[in-house]
């Protein structure tokens, strides 16, 4: 395969290209990721903080909470940082089916054998 | 592949067809790499979480590591670490920005925000750095941490009534003694690593079988708790530092292609959003690190 990446005037390249409007549009995008970003971490060190010592069933639920905020910024960067939201359709799931699937088995699989092994006591 | 930089024409690349993802080569395969470059960060920090479950009830608490802040002594339990995951955020906007800039072809713009990413990583490795020479010195001047040489997972801490308590202030004298002493006198109590306390007989026992001081952290045991979690510490936070220290590498380079011209040249600043393309995800694993190992 020839490298593409050096063809002058790409048309590729150049389909992202936008005008000075367009730009202010992804400015102000970019402005509202960042504060919901920046809020999102605020409440997850604020609910570590004082959350941690309200017993477990509370810990639990804040737990849950910390994986959905980190579900949400972890979408939000990749899909407006880095764009993805806005390429192909055929690029968007080339990268995510196969990430997601794999990796919610390898969590799944291991975090129950995990604590099935506390259970029996062989943590000790 | 032709390796040499000589331009191609457009009816070369794709053997003269359409891209199929309607992306250039460089950056669809720059997304692979991504790929497997979280597949192996899923993999370490899958491992961690195996290993929390599996010691569920002696995994040491975050907040009770990470608690100062450089240029003050207050109790500020994951206060640096918020910092540094919004230094990391930051960083990640100046890209955006900057990417946002090339497709206007705005070379001043480019050279502005990419230049400010640079400093944002540059920043984000010196805090790690601090942070680690933290870790590996330990939170106190004296730790209250002991531990049987025969058993360095079952850390130890002695815990004074008094919270303002700062345990050997001095530095003098056989810590192990300083610790029977204050629990004989009722100052403090002996409590093990699952956070039960031990009474004060028992507490004695533990010390006087050869127990010794722990301070810091080292690949094989560490103030805090089990060996492990030093070991996570120091291997997924590393992993990353790595990552980002790259990433400032090529921010680096392409700051300099920038400024001599030679997108310009090329009619397109596509090389921005690839490099950018990395440093987002290098903010992308910090906020799982964040979460899988410092709060959860």
């Amino acid at each position: 395969m020839e490298r593409d990446d050096l063809i002058k005037d790409n048309e590729y390249a150049l389909s992202a290209s936008h005008s000075e409007e367009e730009g202010a549009a992804i400015r102000s995008t970019v402005v509202k990721v960042t504060i919901i970003l920046s809020l999102l971490t605020i409440v997850e060190v604020c609910m570590g903080v004082w959350l941690s010592d309200r017993g477990a069933f509370t810990w639990q639920m804040v737990k849950w909470g910390f994986i959905v905020m980190t579900a949400v910024k972890a979408g939000l960067i990749v899909m407006e940082f880095m764009h993805l939201g806005h390429e192909k359709k055929a690029l968007k799931w080339l990268v995510l089916a196969p990430y997601i699937g794999f990796i919610l088995y390898l969590a799944f699989i291991c975090l129950i054998e995990a604590t099935y092994i506390f259970t029996v006591g062989g943590g000790n | 592949m032709s390796g040499d930089k000589t331009e191609i024409s457009s009816k070369e690349a794709w053997g003269g067809g359409v891209s199929p993802v309607k992306t250039s080569y460089g950056k669809q395969m720059m997304w692979f790499f991504l790929v497997s470059d979280a597949l192996t960060f899923g993999a370490l920090l899958t491992a961690l979480g195996f290993m929390k479950h599996k010691f569920e009830d002696i995994w040491p608490l975050c907040e009770d590591v990470f608690y100062h802040f450089p240029g003050t002594h207050a109790h500020l339990p994951l206060m640096y670490v918020a910092l540094m995951t919004f230094i990391l955020i930051v960083s990640s906007v100046t890209m955006v920005l900057a990417v946002e800039a090339g497709h206007r072809l705005d070379k001043s713009g480019v050279i502005k925000w990419l230049a400010a990413t640079v400093v944002g990583g540059l920043i984000f490795l010196g805090s790690q750095a601090w942070e680690w020479d933290t870790f590996i010195r330990g939170n106190e001047a004296q730790s209250t941490a002991f531990v049987l040489p025969s058993d360095n997972e079952n850390v130890a801490h002695v815990r004074f009534a008094d919270d303002h308590h700062v345990f050997n202030e001095s530095g003098e004298g056989n810590p192990v003694e300083l610790a029977i002493e204050a629990i004989n006198s009722g100052e403090a109590t002996l409590e093990l690593a699952n956070r039960t306390t031990l009474s004060n007989s028992d507490a004695i026992k533990f010390l006087k079988n050869n127990a010794e001081q722990v301070q810091g952290a080292n690949m094989k045991k560490n103030e805090y708790g089990l060996p492990l979690y030093a070991n996570f510490f120091f291997c997924i936070t590393g992993f990353h530092g790595f990552h980002v220290f790259s990433g400032v590498l090529f921010n680096l380079i392409i700051l300099v292609q920038v400024m001599k011209g030679t997108y310009d040249k090329r009619g397109h600043f596509e090389m921005i959003e690839k490099t950018g393309l990395y440093w987002h995800f290098i903010d992308l694993v910090w906020v799982f690190v964040f979460t899988f190992f410092y709060l959860i």
